[in-house]
């Protein structure tokens, strides 16, 4: 009877039915596309920060900000002038620690030794500046008077110009990584993919071999077995690596002592990668390394996620703020009409209601028939709100729109992200497009039908609440 | 047997204190055939509510057979009215959803009758009142008279002791209400009946054996030669 009941009274409110369950399918739909979008966009902010950071690694370590170092410290290139008919290039190349800032290799292992530190590697990050091409000297030219005339005070010079003359250079800007080969599981380059050859082997600690980027390999035509010069070291390229998302950290990773060598930096590092023992206590071991480690900064991915600006953070906060209040809106309006509109359908049925009571129905079977109908149409709802919300979580995901994350632009000496790359005074703002996707995990599925079954028994509490409520004489006298 | 001693009803109205039954006394033998009249608002239906179990009076004692009902809990009233009371209604107060049949149902849930039984059990009742045809039919494709026959037959089904009607012919014109009256005085004979009637039709009132007046909550009682 329960279910004959219940199945006949929902066909007749058909379009009350409808109303709950359409309102209930909209918040579940909502919650069920702002979930897995926010899933989304924080996936596509780990992208980011692994492009930066690598795998594994939760926390850097850096040099505290120093102030603005003099202009000393800017690279400076000298070249002879050429007699005007020589075709003679000249190259100069100057290999400077990214951001002037170093630390001793001892506080790798400093650091290593903190209590809650599972592992700590160093990296080096280099910028190479290679200027190329043709510098000529101007030639003198007499004048047309061709003798020589007194120049002033006398000097008895012959007269003329000095014409041509010039340079023609260009300037070949690039980043590279010195990785200690040893410990291959952390660092920058674990977040990029060997795509050709091989990767370093962790004997090649000094050997003179070089894992390219694929963009800069592209465009520097560069394939492994290549070679690349850097400061008159030549390079056997050995493997090219495809950064997993946005860009690569470096364009040339080499062994770490052969970055300290070229960059005149001899047990100096710019940051130090660490993995916790523990992800839940990063921030326990982020105090003791700036409490025991003096003059460091530690950067951990919170603190890198807060550098993170451009669209990818502007969607991130609408997601997080405006969608999640919105479907919160959404849901409790929802679970108002449902409660509402169950509510007035049990004032029209006072005297069904009341004849069942006064045939002898108790209130829990009256009520429980009012929480059944309820229910049906929560998980009608919930039903349709799962399809909805999965359905616009997979035009998201098929749409992929492109998001662009802006990191560590002119932090100073916080540093960008990765420590390494911005990790001193000149941090330069990286962008990299990340495409969003929408995920639905089986716990949102499963949120979505609770939600349901929640709407479903809010609704049913509120008219169930009524028709307990409910006196059988009230039957009666909805007759006189 | 009913015993309604000093049965008194009030209601609060605002600051005002209606009184609905004022010190009914009312013996009801086994079998009785009672009509009750009255004008209106003057504590008919009221009285019935009382008799029924629906309601609890302020003051008095309801007696059914040794029982004071309005000293029940409400679970054991409910069990009394499932078991013992059948109702019938002015306006039949049939669930427009279920079928003639599902309706008679209805009546035979709170017993645990189990699915099979009270399909038959509700058809035979049906049969009893003249519809057999009409078992899978809704309410709303039937006639006011066959839908007073449905009432009936669901208030029969579970052969109760009492059975209780308020205004049955209220919205039945006079050739149904004829049709109906014969139809409940036939059960009643048969199934050997407490029959109590509320009823503003004099017509009714004389074919029955005792009659009950109501008049500001008073009551008086008189015997019919029929």
């Amino acid at each position: 009877m329960f279910f004959t009941y219940l199945r006949r009274e929902l066909r007749r409110r058909r379009r009350a039915a409808l109303v709950v369950a359409s309102g209930l399918a909209l918040g579940i739909a909502l919650v069920i596309v702002v979930t897995s979008v926010s899933s989304g966009m924080g996936k596509a902010q780990d992208k980011v920060l692994q492009s930066l950071y690598g795998l594994g690694t939760d926390m850097t370590v850096t040099k505290a900000a120093a102030p603005t170092a003099d202009t000393s410290e800017r690279p400076r290139f000298q070249f002879d002038a050429q007699d005007g008919d020589s075709d003679a290039e000249q190259s100069s190349d100057r290999v400077m620690v990214q951001g002037f800032q170093t630390l001793s290799t001892a506080t790798v292992t400093e650091v290593g030794e903190q209590s809650g530190v599972s592992d700590a590697v160093g990296g080096l990050s280099l910028q190479v500046i290679k200027v190329n091409g043709q510098f000529t000297r101007g030639q003198f030219q007499q004048g047309e008077g061709g003798g020589q005339q007194g120049g002033p005070g006398g000097t008895g010079q012959p007269q003329g110009e000095v014409q041509g003359g010039g340079a023609n250079f260009d300037v070949d800007n690039y980043s590279v990584f010195g990785t200690d080969v040893t410990e291959p599981a952390l660092g920058p380059l674990t977040s990029s993919k060997i795509t050709s050859g091989r990767t370093f082997k962790t004997t090649e600690t000094n050997a003179e071999v070089a894992v390219v980027d694929s963009a800069y390999a592209k465009e520097k035509k560069l394939k492994a077995g290549s070679t690349v010069t850097i400061k008159s070291v030549k390079y056997s390229v050995i493997g090219i690596a495809t950064a997993d998302s946005g860009d690569a950290a470096a364009n040339v990773y080499i062994p770490l002592t052969q970055a300290q060598t070229l960059s005149d930096s001899k047990d100096k590092v710019t940051t130090v990668y660490v993995r916790a023992t523990d992800s839940q206590k990063i921030d326990s071991v982020k105090s003791a390394i700036q409490k025991n480690v003096s003059g460091t900064t530690v950067t951990t991915s919170a603190d890198l996620a807060d550098t993170v600006s451009g669209s990818l953070s502007t969607a991130s906060s609408l997601a997080t703020s405006v969608g999640k209040w919105l479907s919160v809106a959404v849901l409790v309006a929802a679970f108002l009409v449902a409660g509402l509109l169950t509510s007035s359908a049990v004032s029209r049925r006072v005297r069904e209601f009341g004849t069942l009571k006064a045939l002898g129905w108790k209130s829990g079977r009256v009520t429980g028939q009012v929480v059944g109908e309820a229910m049906v149409n929560g998980l009608l709802g919930g039903a349709l709100g799962i399809a909805l919300g999965l359905g616009g979580a997979y035009v998201v995901t098929a749409i992929s729109p492109t998001l662009q994350a802006e990191m560590g632009g002119g932090t100073g000496g916080q540093g960008g992200p990765g420590g390494g790359f911005g990790g001193g005074r000149q941090a330069a703002a990286r962008t990299l497009d990340v495409a969003l996707t929408a995920p639905v995990s089986v716990t949102t599925v499963a949120v979505a039908v609770g939600l349901a079954v929640a709407g479903g028994l809010i609704a049913g509490a509120f008219g169930g609440w009524r028709a307990s409520r409910l006196r059988p004489a009230d039957a009666l006298r909805r007759v006189e | 047997m009913y015993e309604l001693r000093g049965v008194t009803k009030r209601y609060t109205r605002g600051k005002d204190t209606v009184h609905a039954l004022a010190g009914v006394d009312l013996t009801i033998p086994d079998g009785d055939r009672l009509v009750i009249q009255g004008p209106t608002g003057g504590g008919k239906s009221t009285l019935l509510q009382m008799i029924g179990g629906l309601d609890r009076p302020s003051e008095g004692e309801v007696v059914l057979d040794g029982t004071d009902l309005a000293k029940l809990s409400e679970a054991r009233l409910t069990k009394v009215r499932s078991e013992n009371i059948g109702f019938v209604f002015q306006s039949f107060n049939l669930i427009p959803t279920l079928t003639a049949q599902e309706n008679v149902e209805t009546a035979l849930v709170p017993l645990g009758v189990k699915a099979k039984e009270r399909r038959e059990r509700a058809a035979e009742a049906l049969r009893s009142v003249g519809l057999g045809e009409r078992l899978g039919h809704l309410p709303s494709e039937m006639s006011g008279g066959q839908q007073q026959r449905v009432a009936i037959a669901r208030a029969l089904v579970k052969q109760p002791k009492v059975l209780l009607a308020d205004e049955p012919t209220g919205n039945l014109d006079e050739g149904m209400r004829d049709e109906i009256m014969d139809v409940l005085h036939t059960m009643w004979k048969e199934h050997g009946l407490t029959f109590i009637m509320v009823t503003h039709d004099s017509a009714i009132a004389k074919k029955a054996p005792r009659v009950a007046t109501i008049r500001k909550g008073r009551i008086t009682v008189k015997e019919n030669a029929v």
